[in-house]
């Protein structure tokens, strides 16, 4: 299924996202979605060597997953691969079955585990975007034709309401709209206002976006971000708020309230959530169910 | 070495807006550069279009030689809303950056050729695409400005301006979108054909 058709019934759509193992045992990952993601959240994000951090891949990972009756969403990245490569995995995804993508232009590869490696970027998350429509259309990006019925996609993409020059992500935004862009997740929000302001600007593209959430483990992990990630902002009082009651920050309950809440300030604004738990992904049921989110109907 | 190509006339006439001054630079040994086929292209400009000068000079990316050799054509480029520029991609952004407020629009695609490449003392550079993007950005090349080359905006790495390659590097993106800004000439990033860059064509395709 198409998470597309979810939005189109005016579902509130739930995803979160699991990262593949630096390693092919992947017992755990099956094992931790059933138990915590499996009735919780529509489909699950597979990262594409995130962080530019090199692990077994998305495809494959995808295919596991729903071979264990998931509904997987392949991330594909544009930091590793040509167009040609690109391109035959979107076919291979097809042909496996996986019909649910979220295009990325991916980090830089000096940020990962392998600094050496060649940074591609031959096409960006718009180019990406509009080759996987040109082969939609069954055509690849060079004009020649495809063989076959041409396969058909919910195609997916980023976006950072936090971001300190939302302007410019804005008008990314609409590029990658216009490419044919029919989701959208976003940066992890600590700021409600910002992203309310934020998605009254997007409603004009009429795109569904999913508010995205990055549970708050501790205060260290906020600075961090504050420091380094980019369109992430974790506000001062939030701050204060892990550091009052360390014991009840240490078992996670902090930042499992602090998610529940965003979502309920937040759901009236946008179409679904994504939650990035990152290693996390026991807490999703209780956020969901703080945030007044019942189990999903499958 | 590099080559510098002029764009198709019908580019270079959608870009000639109001009172248009025209710079050439035959510049330096390291750059080849079409003269006959500017110069053509340019008279029959001038016949219908106002071009109020045309100015033909030599290393216009070192900005202190620029300065001094358009000073007594100054008159001229305060009052034009367009400048014309046919050099390699580094004159062109020197030329954007020297006058910030003014449509500055390259009539040049550069491309690489094996030998010397040209001293550039400078902080722009030019990645000899083949297909210059400089007149959809504001005069700053993407190629070079951006860590990643991207050609269709900014990534999701940037914060406080800065690129997510490295922290004392301004982000070429927002550079380009705030100048485009200034410019009011935001529409310049609402196309609907994504640009998809083409490395099949990093060298020149020699005319007949
Ligand atoms: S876009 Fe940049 S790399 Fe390409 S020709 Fe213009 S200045 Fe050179
Ligand atoms: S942060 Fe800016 S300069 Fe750096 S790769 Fe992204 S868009 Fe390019």
């Amino acid at each position: 299924m198409r998470i597309t058709e979810l939005f189109q019934r005016d579902e509130f759509v739930l995803t979160a996202e699991v990262g593949p193992p630096k390693g092919v045992e992947i017992d755990h990952l099956i094992k931790d979605a059933h138990e915590y993601l499996k009735t919780r959240v529509h489909a699950l994000n597979v990262t594409d060597n995130q962080s530019s951090v090199m692990r077994t891949g998305s495809l494959a990972t995808c295919k596991v997953l729903k071979d264990e009756g998931l509904l997987p969403i392949f991330q594909i990245t544009c930091r590793d691969r040509n167009r040609i490569a690109l391109q035959s995995d979107v076919l291979s995804a097809a042909l496996l079955g996986i019909e649910n993508l979220l295009l990325l232009t991916g980090d830089y590869t000096t940020l990962g585990d392998n600094p050496q490696a060649k940074p591609v970027f031959d096409l960006d998350s718009v180019s990406l975007i509009h080759a996987v429509k040109r082969l939609e259309e069954g055509f690849d990006l060079a004009g020649n034709a495809v063989d076959g019925a041409p396969p058909k996609f919910a195609k997916g993409a980023v976006v950072s309401p936090c971001s300190d020059s939302v302007d410019v992500q804005l008008a990314k935004m609409e590029a990658k709209v216009k490419a044919g862009c029919e989701y959208f997740q976003t940066q992890g929000v600590y700021e409600p206002e910002k992203f309310i302001k934020f998605m009254e600007q997007a409603k004009q593209f009429g795109v569904p976006v999913q508010l995205g959430l990055i549970i708050p483990k501790n205060v260290g992990m906020c600075r961090y971000m504050n420091a380094n990630v980019a369109g992430v902002h974790v506000p001062d009082d939030m701050i204060e708020e892990l550091k009052a009651d360390k014991e009840k920050t240490k078992a996670g309950d902090t930042g499992v309230e602090i998610c529940a809440r965003l979502i309920k300030e937040c759901k009236d604004y946008c179409q679904g959530v994504h939650i990035m738990s990152l290693g996390w992904e026991n807490r999703i049921p209780e956020i969901l169910d703080m945030a007044g989110i019942a189990p999903v109907s499958k | 070495m590099l080559i510098t190509q002029l764009k198709s006339k019908e580019t270079i006439e959608s870009l000639a807006e109001g009172k248009i001054v025209i710079i050439n630079c035959h510049g330096c040994k390291e750059v080849y550069f079409a003269e006959h086929e500017a110069d053509e292209l340019q008279k029959e400009l001038a016949a219908s279009k106002e071009v109020t000068q045309i100015i033909t000079t030599d290393y216009i990316c070192n900005p202190d030689n620029l300065k001094l050799q358009l000073k007594k054509h100054m008159d001229k480029i305060n009052a034009a809303d367009t400048i014309l520029v046919f050099s390699c991609g580094v004159g062109i952004q020197t030329v954007a950056a020297q006058f910030e407020d003014k449509h500055v629009y390259s009539c040049c695609d550069t491309y690489p050729l094996p030998g010397f490449q040209g001293v550039t003392p400078l902080n722009v550079d030019c990645g000899q695409c083949g297909e210059c993007y400089l007149n959809g950005t504001g005069g700053i090349c993407p190629i070079t400005a951006c860590s990643k080359s991207l050609v269709n905006g900014q990534c999701g790495g940037a914060k406080n301006g800065k690129c997510e390659v490295d922290k004392d590097m301004e982000c070429g993106w927002e550079r380009i979108y705030r100048k485009l800004e200034k410019l009011n000439k935001l529409d310049a990033m609402k196309y609907d054909a994504p640009k998809v860059r083409n490395f099949g064509i990093s060298e020149i395709q020699t005319a007949e």
